[in-house]
């Protein structure tokens, strides 16, 4: 198990990290950002994933298979509409240029 | 099982973080934008990959077929749509994200309550062969769901708004002391399943008024404001995830989240200073009237 004070310096390098990444973002790429980050919170489906690996009870096996049916929603849905997002943007762009 | 592969897994998971943070540094700048989701795309699916070799997990087929499911289904919604639906859509994956983050901390708080004896005269005893939670575990547990469930009904509540479902704002007299109250007894309730009794109905009635909270808070504000509430339920998820990454002791889970969560707490008032709205007067702010939000 994680040691606590472990996870606290990791919680607060990744704080400073997620901050310091998109300190200087461009308002065009407001929304893929936030798209982006949304897919990259997808990870909760691997969470799911060792949740419902370690259900015992019915009720936590089907809390655990909601959970991984949504997580990996999450994480597939998050990186098509990223994906499309970017895409149109460097549409947009070449013809501009 | 062999020696090394413990050590497989753990680089994946390393890989994994390094990917992401790489991934999310990249989509910050227009010119390498395109190729970040490319790089945290491999990240995903090589924590995927580890995640359904890590020893000692059962359900396998249950997983695959979760991850089937929910793969096609969002493939699919998130193909057909149109461009100028990609708010909402990002609002229903984020909620997606959230109400997972809800389950882990659902499946692990019945799980520690069917491992818990509670005898009649107070106190508590294991089951043998039971470690028990730390305290610690179980807090983050419950925070983790109680941000996660928000996030996941207050999305939503956000995408049936944009997609016209919900197109009246839901205002009454004395509403946020609705919502305060609604919060102040999740909250009472949480404290009392870490220093009380871990009780099944008390954890049902916790992750009831977690998902009333997220849907009360987001039905007032008006449909202009929305993509700044989604970044807000963005930053949430990923703190959710953060926390239940904690619970299993999952380094990536803790990592990602964390770097979601203060990102898009920046990219949140970021996007608000841009609309010229401070964060607090979009979120409470709504029972004047604001232009742009008669639809």
């Amino acid at each position: 198990m994680l040691d606590g004070f472990l996870a606290l310096y990791i919680f607060m390098l990744a704080a400073f990290t997620g901050y310091e990444v998109i300190a200087r973002v461009p308002v065009i790429l407001h929304t893929p950002l936030m798209s982006g980050s949304n897919f990259i919170h997808g990870i909760v489906v691997i969470g799911a994933m060792i949740a419902l690996g370690r259900a015992e009870s019915p009720l936590e096996i089907t809390i655990g298979f909601v959970g991984v049916l949504l997580g990996a929603g999450n994480a597939v849905g998050g990186y098509v509409v990223t994906g499309r997002m970017l895409e149109m943007f460097r549409a947009s762009r070449e013809k501009r240029s | 099982m062999t020696d090394w592969f413990p050590s497989v897994i753990q680089a994946c998971y390393f890989a994994a973080a390094l990917l992401f943070i790489l991934g999310l540094k990249r989509m910050s700048s227009p010119r390498t934008a395109r190729g970040g989701i490319g790089w945290a795309g491999v990240g995903m699916l090589l924590a995927v990959a580890a995640t359904l070799f890590l020893p000692g997990l059962k359900h396998r087929e249950l997983m695959l077929l979760a991850l089937v499911l929910g793969t096609l289904a969002a493939w699919w919604s998130g193909r057909r749509v149109a461009m100028t639906a990609m708010p909402e859509m990002v609002a229903l994956y984020n909620g997606m994200g959230g109400g997972a983050a809800a389950a882990i901390g659902g499946a692990e708080l019945y799980g520690y309550a069917s491992h818990v004896v509670h005898l009649l005269g107070g106190g508590t005893y294991a089951v043998a062969g039971y470690d028990p939670p730390s305290t610690a575990h179980l807090a983050l547990a419950l925070v983790g769901s109680l941000i996660g469930a928000v996030s996941f009904s207050g999305s939503l509540v956000a995408f049936g708004k944009l997609q016209g479902w919900l197109d009246r704002r839901f205002v009454f007299a004395g509403q946020r002391t609705v919502n305060a109250l609604v919060l102040i007894a999740a909250l009472a309730i949480g404290i009392w399943l870490v220093v009380g009794r871990l009780d099944a109905t008390a954890i049902t009635v916790f992750f009831v008024l977690s998902l009333a909270l997220g849907v009360m808070m987001t039905l007032p504000i008006g449909g202009a404001d929305m993509p700044v509430v989604i970044s807000l339920y963005n930053a949430l998820t990923g703190l959710a995830v953060a926390f239940e990454g904690f619970v299993l002791g999952n380094e990536t889970m803790i990592i990602a989240g964390t770097v979601v969560g203060a990102a898009g707490t920046l990219l949140t008032q970021l996007m608000a200073r841009a609309m010229n709205r401070s964060l607090g007067n979009v979120l409470f702010g709504s029972f004047g009237v604001a232009s742009g939000e008669a639809k």
